[in-house]
């Protein structure tokens, strides 16, 4: 069956990213296809490379990075949440005129069209929160 | 259709799990994670609403109670304990998933 | 824009302000619009508060979006499902939220009501029928 699943929280402070990992990793141990991951709101902050972790934590954003480099996964960060919150990419950067780009590995950022495009093409779309 | 509710939250913090109960149908299926695995315990203030639901069958998801110490034999009767797995084989088998975020 | 249609609902359960959860997932509502789905929102528990008329930010220096909810109708989003007990609950009646209308174009442009007060049971309803529920 074809997924996508939306991440509405942050990594650390809510657990919904992890639910959400675990429930994407489950699905594609079962053989189901994930066509994408959406972070939206706080979301959003799943996809910097900025963060560092205690080494006796998990490391959240790489763990997506390696999910997503492992099964070629979409991890969509939304443009318009990224902007608001700080998560830049090459492209962002040059047109905002920003000091550095911080996307983690694996992580792309484009419009919300991407969600609705997701609701549209899955069969089923999961969404973790608060 | 039918459809599986994910709740998240605990019952004793937020009204997610008492709004769900409010809309889910006979032939439903409710899985509690996160923090709203307290709501799946025995004896508790909404576990007579839990049990009164007719025709909505339950889920907990396992990890998230280990994770917090709560017991299997908590958990009140009629109320299915399942991994990561079965709420993927869920999400399939229901129509559709609504998540009381 | 796409190949098949689908019936996509916004649950909207969110008070606005304290958090950017009403003020964000309307942002996807209006990309949603030019997608052509058959789009409805519900405004359920604290939700309902979004459409409360009177709303003026310039003493906490925020955003105000609620003039946005009007705008929905010429996006062809015309389908609000209020909550009644929502409403009742929070001490609030119709008469307490914006006017929202739109213009339908199958009845010569006569203008509509888009808020569709309805009961928890009808809502009930209206989510069984859908094909994708967006949470925020």
């Amino acid at each position: 069956m074809k997924f996508a699943i939306q991440v509405n929280e942050g990594p650390y402070q809510h657990q919904a990213t992890d639910s959400a990992y675990q429930f994407a990793k489950a699905a594609l141990d079962a053989g189901h296809e994930i066509m994408r991951v959406f972070f939206y709101h706080d979301g959003v902050n799943n996809g910097t490379n900025l963060t560092t972790p205690p080494q006796d934590d998990r490391n959240i954003v790489n763990r997506w990075s390696e999910l997503g480099k492992e099964h070629n996964l979409d991890l969509v960060v939304c443009v318009a949440a990224a902007q608001r919150r700080g998560i830049v990419d090459e492209g962002e950067m040059q047109r905002n005129g920003k000091s550095a780009q911080n996307i983690a590995d694996g992580f792309r950022i484009s419009g919300l069209g991407q969600l609705i495009e997701a609701g549209i093409q899955s069969e089923r779309l999961v969404v973790f929160g608060d | 259709m039918s459809t599986l509710h994910t709740v998240n939250k605990s019952p004793f913090e937020k009204s997610s799990l008492e709004s769900c109960l409010g809309y889910a149908k006979a032939g439903s299926a409710v899985l509690m994670y996160e923090d709203a695995v307290y709501g799946a315990i025995k004896g508790t203030a909404i576990a007579d609403k839990i049990a009164a639901a007719d025709g909505v069958k339950f889920f907990v998801l396992g990890a998230d109670l280990k994770a917090r110490g709560v017991a299997e034999d908590k958990v009140a009767a009629g109320i299915e304990i399942v991994d990561y797995s079965a709420f993927v084989n869920m999400a399939v088998e229901n129509d559709k998933v609504q998540a009381w975020v | 824009m796409s190949e098949t249609i689908k019936k996509f609902m916004y649950l909207n359960r969110r008070a606005p302000y304290g958090t950017i959860y009403a003020w964000e997932s309307l942002e996807v509502v209006l990309i949603g619009a030019a997608f052509d789905q058959d789009v409805s929102l519900a405004f359920l528990d604290d939700g309902v508060y979004q459409l409360v008329k009177g709303q003026d930010t310039s003493g906490v220096d925020m955003k105000n979006f609620s003039p946005t909810y009007q705008a929905l109708g010429d996006y062809d989003v015309t389908k609000l499902y209020v909550e009644k007990e929502s409403l009742e609950e929070r001490g609030l009646t119709l008469e307490d939220l914006m006017p929202l209308t739109y213009e339908d174009e199958d009845d010569d442009w006569a203008e509509k009501d888009s808020i569709r007060l309805v009961s928890r049971a009808e809502i009930a309803d209206i989510m069984d029928e859908q094909d994708v529920l967006f949470s925020f």
